[in-house]
């Protein structure tokens, strides 16, 4: 059973499957956000392609595959057109460690719920934040080599964004880490069993995290790399057709992978509200999979819903603000939520 | 023997390939017809004025410096998370001596205002220097 090609092809199962939910849930994301922001703003938004405007994403896709690509004489080419592959291709190798679920047992061998997520890849966490900070690259690298006045500033200022916010975001999770002793997503997971999730033992972390989290999206408030009333469209002006539809679509896909790790990470990932056995689910069967899968998914949703709903109701922060609230308050209190969580572990356990 | 590293180049070449393979497909469908005006810089349909390399704020450089020590320095506290429920107080203490450094860091980068921003001051204009004084007005009046 262990020879190469079968190991193989269960990778190659287990890819098909995550790029295809990826793709679809950016899809349903896209649609999602628009329609949200139709009913925040009271009107409708897309409701004509197909049943109930469903079709939206699709039409958008091949809409942008039509457009002419313009690359500006004065840019660098080369730089120009990988820029969106590394966003995009980042935004996407992220979901290589995220477990959507534990495993299933079939012919009496286990099999994980994600693609590298079994229990000898133990760097899911450290893997995630050094994904987030190639993503860095492809942003500014899109800005500086679009030979723009408002892609250099865009790109500038979301270098320094992101930057700033890591160091929150990895300050946060280093309280869950010492929690669980463990980096990888699965034993996190796993150490939230029986509603003991991270939000409540860890609150000024989640708030730290989820702050941060916003910061690294480059969304609303935070979303002054693209602040359209400054910077036309900030890194990406000079971005036309299926180059400016990879942003587009990396933009949702990273809102997506926010969203999960924010459940696996605070929320509880994938373990069931009741345990397995008052459902008569046994360990391991293709049933308590799919509960867990879809426990998971419901979470995610629940996520990006609020991420949508904060982007249509919170108005953008001014650049010192945002240099403010990143090193003066979060880094502070991701200091003191470390220290504390330092001293409750040494008290109570 | 395929490791999970390996799934991992594995699943980051499939996703270059697949962006790849967008933007092969794009190529193929649209058109193409090019001209200076269309390909030249967007500066809000403006004639762009000067290069693109304009001067921006050196704090830039300042964040990415202090960025550098701190996530050098948080980069030594994540094995030290993981092991942390097995050690004493001893590591304890040596960690909060660790943490009395970078705070020491973050106070200096703080006092030396590192870690300030150009604040807009807006100026309010005042009535009296909207209005024109009644005799000025007259003059141009006159004058004109």
């Amino acid at each position: 059973m262990d020879s190469f090609l079968y190991i193989l092809a269960l990778a190659g199962i287990k890819l098909g499957i995550v790029f295809t939910l990826v793709l679809l849930a950016a899809a349903a994301l896209v649609y999602l956000e628009r329609r949200i922001a139709g009913i925040i703003q009271d009107r409708l938004g897309p409701n004509r392609t197909g049943p109930f405007g469903l079709l939206q994403p699709f039409a958008d896709v091949t809409k942008l595959l039509m457009k002419e690509d313009i690359v500006p004489e004065a840019a660098n080419k080369k730089i120009h057109g990988i820029a969106p592959i590394i966003t995009l291709g980042v935004a996407f190798v992220v979901y290589a460690v995220i477990p959507f679920g534990d495993y299933i047992l079939i012919n009496g061998e286990k099999i994980y719920m994600g693609l590298a997520t079994a229990p000898d890849i133990n760097i899911g966490i450290l893997f995630i934040l050094a994904m987030t900070s190639v993503g860095i690259y492809g942003i500014t690298l899109a800005g500086w080599s679009s030979n723009n006045k408002y892609s250099l500033i865009g790109g500038l200022r979301s270098a320094a964004q992101m930057v700033s916010y890591e160091i929150a975001m990895g300050l946060a999770l280093v309280g869950v880490v010492m929690l669980t002793g463990s980096f990888g997503l699965s034993d996190i997971v796993r150490h939230q069993d029986g509603w003991l999730w991270n939000i409540f033992t860890q609150p000024l972390g989640f708030i730290i995290f989820l702050t941060a989290s916003f910061a690294e999206m480059n969304r609303t408030p935070f979303d002054l790399p693209e602040a359209d009333a400054e910077l036309v469209g900030g890194y990406n002006t000079e971005y036309s057709g299926m180059k400016f539809g990879m942003f587009f679509l990396a933009e949702y896909a990273n809102m997506a992978t926010s969203s999960a790790i924010i459940a696996l990470v605070y929320l509880g990932g994938w373990t069931l509200p009741v345990p397995a056995e008052t459902l008569g689910l046994e360990d391991g069967s293709v049933l308590l999979g799919l509960a867990q899968f879809v426990t998971f998914i419901v979470k995610i949703f629940a996520m990006t819903i609020f991420i949508i709903w904060v982007r249509w109701s919170i108005p953008r922060f001014r650049y010192d603000q945002l240099m403010h609230l990143g090193w003066k308050i979060l880094l502070p209190l991701g200091l003191i939520n470390l220290v504390l969580t330092a001293v409750g572990i040494k008290i109570f356990a | 023997m395929l490791t999970d590293f390996g799934i991992i180049l594995l699943f980051l070449i499939i996703s270059v390939l697949f962006v790849g393979a967008g933007l092969v497909t794009a190529a193929l469908l649209r058109p193409s017809r090019p001209n200076p005006v269309k390909n030249s810089t967007y500066e809000c349909g403006e004639h762009p004025w000067g290069g693109s390399w304009v001067r921006f704020n050196p704090r830039f450089y300042v964040i990415a410096l202090v960025f550098l020590v701190f996530d050098v320095e948080l980069v030594l506290l994540f094995p030290w998370a993981v092991v942390f429920k097995d050690l004493g107080w001893f590591a304890f203490l040596a960690m909060l001596v660790f943490f009395a450094v970078l705070v020491v860091g973050l106070a200096y980068d703080w006092a030396k205002g590192y870690l300030e921003w150009d604040k807009p001051s807006p100026q309010t204009p005042k009535l009296e220097d909207l209005v024109l004084p009644k005799k000025i007005f007259h003059k141009q009046q006159k004058d004109s």
